[in-house]
């Protein structure tokens, strides 16, 4: 059974003079890690509000369709009862952080829960440590940069181990490498824990390589879903103005201009490097 | 002109987050100030329109010293626009955003509606004219913010990652945006982490670590230079890392441009011979 289905979901933002998401029907199984992208103001951050409940419960507003999270009917539940099946990442950490240290934000869900005093202690120190930002656990969330917060709202969320874990751009403000560390470690429950993954993204540079199932959305509908590598094989994809990872582009290119380099379209720079190397008999 | 010599910061809290930075913006230049978090790359910019004044070391745009003017002297000129755009909206419609700077600098009011029109079509923002920017995306309230600064049009712009939230579309609007200002002759600095935008944008680009300068050069050397990048948290564009794989069979390292790329991969294909 999948473990998010949407059916006909079509949203509209209190006093909003037309539908944020339109007739968005979409399925997740569990253990997948989906990308989710498309131009700015597509819908993706309304549809991610959505998985837990906070539309329409907390936005209000008009929510027509069905949804179901980890077989809960979203429009019976509380967001808090979501809270255990899904956890937020939000746009900008400044929204959801709010304790007077790091480490206090990060064992707040927890302590909600009830679990015991030891073993918050246990899951905040993995999560600080997963997020690189365990010196900083007695700091004011207030007082650090812009991608500090960012990992103290990732930790926050990888402490409480939900189910389905949805980030919103979550690394927008981090630099490359920090960013990619912060991808393999969710990569990393994706695969050994099968923790399912929802990402929304714009720079599939970084991110195309972890997905097995791309979602493309365009003026608050879903328009492609599937196999990423189809989906960034095709021209209208490239039109819609979706940022195709450079790797991708340039096998597409060599392709369309006579040389075709072999194997399945590629979604890093390694796979089209080792295709070019085979394809130049080095391999 | 900016010009910042052997400039030190630090915040309240000591922490010293510039430890003795020289550099000199010159006029109608494209810089890109790359570096990881903590590097005081915002921090620098800050000092750019006086924003932050420096411990010690100066600070002078165009041969004026920022320690000796004000920031709304120095605002006219150069125009700065914030990594969080949170920080700096506040108004109740896209259009009375826009127009406050304006309005503050003392524009007419028919100067001031042409510009408000200007800068909402330059940054496809019509359709949200009498909008809340609150109720926009965070890529579209990023933009609001830029278009609120462009409106003034100032001398200088200093932009604290602004391809964050966009999406590939609005980085390429952005990418031309900003050769159209060089054709003005307008000087840009730009604090990204973007390695692809800097890429496709190939500007002057300057790496920043734990508070000093640590490689500065043309964007296809710096980011084609693994240890100076790697020592910045920032990872090579793709086309580098594709081509530094590539170079055991001889192909070149340096190479950031996908057409240039696709060229030497044909060249060395159609001649059946490695480079």
């Amino acid at each position: 059974m999948a473990i998010i289905e949407t059916k006909n979901l079509t949203y509209t933002y209190p006093a909003a003079a037309k539908p944020s998401i339109l007739d968005v029907s979409i399925k997740v199984e569990k253990g997948e890690f989906v990308l989710i992208t498309g131009p700015s103001g597509c819908g993706k951050t309304t549809l991610c509000r959505c998985f837990n409940g906070l539309i329409p419960h907390f936005y209000q507003g008009d929510l027509k369709g069905e949804i179901t999270v980890a077989g809960e009917d979203v429009l019976k539940r509380h967001t808090y009862e979501m809270a255990r099946h899904v956890g937020l990442v939000f746009q900008n950490p400044e929204n959801q952080l709010f304790a007077l240290s790091v480490e206090k934000d990060v064992a707040f869900g927890l302590e909600n829960f009830g679990v015991p005093r030891e073993e918050i202690r246990k899951e905040v120190d993995w999560a600080l440590n997963q997020t690189g930002i365990y010196d900083l656990r007695e700091r004011s969330p207030h007082e650090i940069s812009g991608g500090q917060q960012q990992r103290v709202a990732i930790a926050a969320v990888l402490a409480m181990e939900p189910e389905i874990i949805v980030l919103d751009e979550p690394t927008s403000f981090l630099d490359p490498l920090s960013a990619q560390k912060i991808f393999d470690v969710i990569y990393d429950l994706n695969r050994k824990q099968g923790i399912t993954v929802i990402l929304v993204e714009h720079r599939l540079d970084l991110t195309a390589k972890y997905t097995n199932h791309l979602v493309v959305m365009d003026e608050g509908k879903v328009r492609f879903e599937g196999n990423p590598r189809e989906i960034l094989s095709t021209e209208e994809t490239r039109l819609m103005g979706v940022g195709i990872p450079k790797a991708t582009l340039l096998y597409l290119m060599l392709k369309r201009d006579g040389f075709g380099v072999g194997g399945n379209t590629p979604l890093s720079s390694e796979e089209l490097a080792d295709q070019l190397l085979e394809a130049f008999g080095a391999k | 002109m900016i010009e910042a010599k052997d400039v030190h910061f630090c915040y309240a809290n000591k922490v010293e987050a510039l430890k003795g930075v020289s550099l000199t913006v010159k006029d109608g230049e494209f810089l890109a100030i790359m570096g990881q978090n903590g590097a005081g790359k915002s921090t620098f910019v800050k000092h750019f329109n006086g924003l932050l004044k420096p411990s010690s070391g100066t600070v002078l745009v165009d041969g004026v010293e920022t320690t000796k003017t004000s920031v709304a002297a120095l605002a006219r000129n150069v125009g700065f626009v914030f990594q969080n755009p949170d920080h700096q909206l506040f108004s109740e419609t896209v259009e009375d955003e826009i127009a406050f700077g304006l309005k503050n600098f003392g524009f007419q009011p028919d100067a001031v509606e042409k510009r408000v029109t200007w800068a909402l079509e330059l940054l496809s923002l019509s359709q949200y004219r009498k909008t809340s920017p609150f109720l926009l995306s965070g890529g579209e309230r990023k933009r609001v913010a830029l278009a609120s600064v462009l409106a003034w049009d100032p001398k200088m712009l200093i932009l604290d990652e602004p391809t964050i939230g966009q999406d590939h579309e609005q980085k390429e609007k952005l990418n031309q945006f900003i050769l159209q200002l060089q054709e003005q002759g307008k000087t840009v600095v730009i604090v990204t982490h973007d390695v692809e935008f800097v890429a496709e944008c190939n500007p002057r680009v300057v790496l920043m670590k734990e508070g000093k300068i640590i490689a500065e050069g043309v964007g296809k050397e710096i980011l084609t230079n693994p240890q100076a990048l790697a020592e910045s948290s920032i990872v090579l564009p793709q086309i580098a890392q594709v081509f530094t794989k590539l170079s055991s069979l001889g192909f070149p390292k340096n190479v950031i441009d996908i057409y240039e790329a696709e060229k030497i991969i044909l060249n060395a294909k159609e001649s059946k011979q490695l480079p």
